[in-house]
């Protein structure tokens, strides 16, 4: 028997209309877990470099992570991975919510796309019975009517569907796919389109088997009232109404402007106001002790809910204030549009519009006042109308298609990824290596186990320290212990530093962890809920597989290094791995590319940013190394990026 | 006994506070982990015995625990309309019944009921309730008078079954009825 995994996926081709339920390799859990170390690994073994991500041979992959839909709380991340359109790179993009833990009570580890099917269908998943559906009658449907109209269909209110909303349909990059309050928001949407499925309906009534039952039951349960007590997990902005933070500090507009001074007491009262007044409750995710998603009922709106900074896109985007935020947010959801990149795509459009790049022109109909504008050119994208059909592909692309300097107001994209808009005075080096080379594409994607900022009082540093379990090595507290200035530390710490946010990010993404309860809250606070000293136990409990700190930790380089060597393979270039020119005011090339050799070479990459032969061999994944080198990517004898003459040059 | 010299027992509640359910299942997993054979070793929701009924865009979350088994579905419905939000009758009625597939054995088909996890040692408190950290359910035991009324009449009853088995002992055996009688107690 398997135990927390299903041992099986449901492939299916949707060219053939054939389903398949596949018997997985218990020893790919052991080495990949699942989630996107899984997901990175089918990528690379089954779509080979060149395939369009708009091709039938691009997979679509609904990826279990390894604990979903077992007791340990805060398991239920699905790892929504493919070859995306936005940057030919792989695509990643995490579900919460309860699709995941449904997925493996019908039985299934792992839901495949290939093919692509002749018209609109969705997939409608009970335990074995899978049937693929003719979908004609939802086409452009939102996703609340989607899943509604499937629900009644199937005559069963218990199922949760997946889906994508016109934006999706129309291939939009900017689209997301939607389950409940959950999203699998970026990159993804578009291919899901492609391949004609409206929607996975999915519903599952099998057992979960647990390894250790009674010793996982008493840990878990013990978990459950430590992460609900614990202040530092969980998603503060549900709860804390100083949100100062973002409004002060990120830019405004099209990641422009600036306003230190916009946050104020009288202010923070009418939003905290604003909020509670028309806050239905709050929800949460599959067996979570945290609540995170505000759900609001706003007047002549469908109820919905946002969690996080997702209450701040839209207004600060469009210099307005939370309500119309509020306004906005749920229609943009119904649409099936990230409301990440959406309202940075869609001030873009406007500033080039006030600079005279785009003419009164190309906006056919638009309206006069900014939250016109807004409703008007989100109805746009979704259906790719007018200039809508350019915007609907992100900042980057539409830039490159608009010309005529267009090129110069995408300025908060890396690798065409829209970023968070932080601008900052001077460079941070920590903060530089994860922007330039996170392949999880987004910073709060790859930041968030080490501090942000030292403690200089000693007595509540070391109260700190005292408390600090989750920190993997010693080494770490050393430094903390030596740190004064936000950007200063050794490389050598700053590289390490960064290794460890990553490593934490990896494996919530492949065991299932939200973020929220693991690798993004260990920043502030330093306590936790989940690190590599209890997540190992937690594994062998449910698993049965022996897991111990170093075993774990190997398996996140195992996965970093499969997506690397994935990317590298798609065509990614050290050259790309950079930050937007106008990130920190001043900036230091120099030391810049000596950082990015040092971090490629602590990871056992060469020059170029790809593995060695070595690493990979070390790592189980000599298989890699051949393809690599029959591609003429890598050399059997290249070496590590500071054993590289080119570094060494930099260095002189 | 009560003051009065009442008989009395102990009633086990559960008081639900909708307001507080966040939808996080971490009852039904609960539930679902105790009853499992061997005790936690598997999660489903199916096999709960308390299941949350839930929709965020209508406000409805509704924890809902397994009660008798229907044998025919109601025929008609009431549609409730409380503090402006409209619930089907169906989301608080705990009847295992044919119209839907909650509260059944997922593999059988048999009713599931909700047995307020008796067990040995007694637990504290209901798993469900346990589980659940957002204060949604909330465990209470009360003791509470025995109708005068219904101690009679079923003293009354008593004593007409006593009358009725005495005379099937006579025609069957009292071997045979015991089984029977078994064989039914471990059906229900
Ligand atoms: S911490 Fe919040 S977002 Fe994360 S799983 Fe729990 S409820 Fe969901
Ligand atoms: S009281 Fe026990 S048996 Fe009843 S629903 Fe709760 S956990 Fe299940
Ligand atoms: S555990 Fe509590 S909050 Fe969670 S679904 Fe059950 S009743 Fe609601």
């Amino acid at each position: 028997m398997r135990y927390a995994e299903t041992g099986y996926n449901l492939e299916i081709d949707l060219s053939r209309g054939s389903v398949d339920k596949v018997e997985t390799d218990p020893k790919e859990t052991a080495l990949h877990l699942g989630g996107n170390g899984i997901a990175a690994k089918m990528l690379f073994d089954r779509v080979p470099p060149g395939t369009d991500p708009f091709s039938p041979d691009n997979l679509l992959i609904f990826g279990n992570g390894l604990l979903n839909g077992t007791c340990v709380p805060g398991a239920n991340r699905v790892a929504v991975n493919t070859i995306a359109p936005l940057n030919g790179l792989m695509g990643h993009s995490l579900m919460g919510g309860m699709f995941g833990a449904e997925m493996k009570m019908a039985g299934y580890d792992r839901i495949v796309l290939r093919g692509k099917a002749p018209d609109l269908v969705y997939i409608a998943v009970h335990n074995d019975k899978v049937e693929i559906r003719d979908a004609t009658h939802l086409r452009e449907k939102g996703m609340y009517d989607t899943a509604r109209l499937i629900k009644e269909e199937l005559n069963d209110s218990r199922v949760w569907v997946a889906a994508i909303g016109p934006a999706g349909e129309h291939k939009a990059f900017l689209a997301s796919i939607d389950c409940g309050n959950s999203s699998a928001a970026r990159t993804v949407g578009p291919v899901m389109g492609d391949k004609n499925v409206k929607a996975i309906a999915i519903r599952g009534t099998k057992d979960v088997n647990l390894a250790h039952p009674a010793e996982l039951w008493e840990m878990c349960s013990r978990l459950r009232k430590e992460l609900n007590a614990n202040p530092n997990v969980g998603d503060w902005m549900a709860v804390d109404e100083d949100d100062s933070f973002h409004h002060n500090n990120f830019s405004w507009g099209n990641a422009r402007v600036r306003r230190k001074t916009f946050w104020s007491a009288s202010l923070e009262e009418r939003w905290r106001n604003l909020k509670y007044d028309h806050m239905s409750r709050q929800t949460g995710c599959w067996n979570c002790p945290k609540a995170c998603h505000n759900v609001i009922k706003w007047p002549n709106r469908r109820r919905f809910s946002y969690k996080c900074y997702g209450k701040d896109t839209f207004h600060m985007a469009s210099f307005q204030e939370l309500d119309f935020t509020y306004e906005i947010l749920g229609v943009s959801q119904d649409l099936g549009l990230d409301s990440y990149s959406t309202p940075q795509t869609v001030a873009f459009a406007l500033e080039l519009l006030d600079a005279g790049i785009l003419t009164e022109k190309d906006f056919p109909g638009m309206p006069t006042d900014v939250r016109g504008r807004y409703y008007h050119l989100l109805h746009k994208i979704a259906f790719r109308e007018d200039i809508g059909d350019i915007l609907a592909d992100g900042v980057s692309h539409a830039a490159e298609r608009i010309g005529k300097g267009a090129e110069q107001f995408d300025h908060n994209t890396v690798k065409k990824f829209e970023q968070l808009p932080i601008k900052l005075g001077k460079l941070n080096p920590a903060y530089y290596l994860m922007i330039a080379t996170g392949e999880d594409m987004a910073i709060t994607q790859i930041e968030g186990s080490f501090p942000q900022d030292p403690i200089l009082d000693p007595e509540l540093r070391e109260e700190f320290i005292s408390k600090w379990d989750a920190v993997p090595d010693q080494k770490f507290v050393e430094w903390f212990r030596q740190w004064q200035k936000r950007d200063q530390l050794p490389d050598d710490a700053m590289v390490a530093i960064v290794d460890w946010n990553e490593c934490m990010h990896y494996l919530d993404d492949s065991l299932g962890f939200c973020g929220f309860v693991s690798s993004f809250r260990g920043q502030f606070g330093g306590t936790t809920g989940y690190h590599v000293w209890n997540m190992p136990k937690v594994i062998t409990h449910a698993t049965g597989m022996e897991f111990d700190k170093d075993r774990l930790w190997e398996c996140f380089q195992r996965n970093r290094n499969m997506v690397r060597a994935l990317n590298i393979r798609l065509g990614l270039k050290r050259s790309m791995e950079r930050p937007p020119e106008d990130h920190w005011a001043v900036r230091n090339e120099e030391y810049e590319q000596l950082l990015l050799s040092k971090y490629y070479d602590f990871k056992g990459w060469t020059f170029d940013g790809t593995p060695t032969k070595e690493t990979l061999e070390r790592l189980s994944l000599g298989y890699v190394a051949e393809d690599l080198i029959k591609r003429g990517i890598l050399a059997e004898d290249d070496v590590t990026a500071l054993n590289d003459p080119r570094a060494k040059k930099e260095k002189e | 006994m009560d003051n009065n010299g009442n008989k009395t027992r102990i009633v086990k509640e559960i008081k639900v506070d909708t307001k507080k359910c966040v939808g996080c299942r971490a009852c039904e997993i609960a539930c679902s982990a105790f009853h499992a054979i061997p005790k936690f070793s598997s999660v489903n929701s199916a096999r709960s015995r308390i299941m949350v009924t839930m929709d965020e865009v209508r406000d409805v979350f509704v924890p809902l625990r397994a009660g008798d088994y229907a044998q025919a579905e109601c025929n008609g419905r009431n549609a409730y309309v409380i503090d402006g939000k409209e619930y089907d009758q169906c989301t608080f009625c705990p009847a295992s019944c044919p119209s839907r597939d909650a509260f059944k054995e997922p593999d059988s088909g048999l009713p599931l009921k909700c047995d307020m996890c008796e067990s040995q040692p007694p637990l504290e408190k209901p798993m469900c309730v346990d589980a659940c950290t957002f204060g949604a359910l909330i465990y209470e035991e009360k003791e509470v008078a025995i109708p005068v009324a219904s101690v009679e009449a079923s003293q009354e009853k008593r004593g007409e079954m006593k009358t009725g088995l005495e005379s099937l002992i006579r025609k069957y055996g009292i071997k045979n009825v015991t089984e029977t009688v078994a064989r039914l107690g471990k059906k229900g």
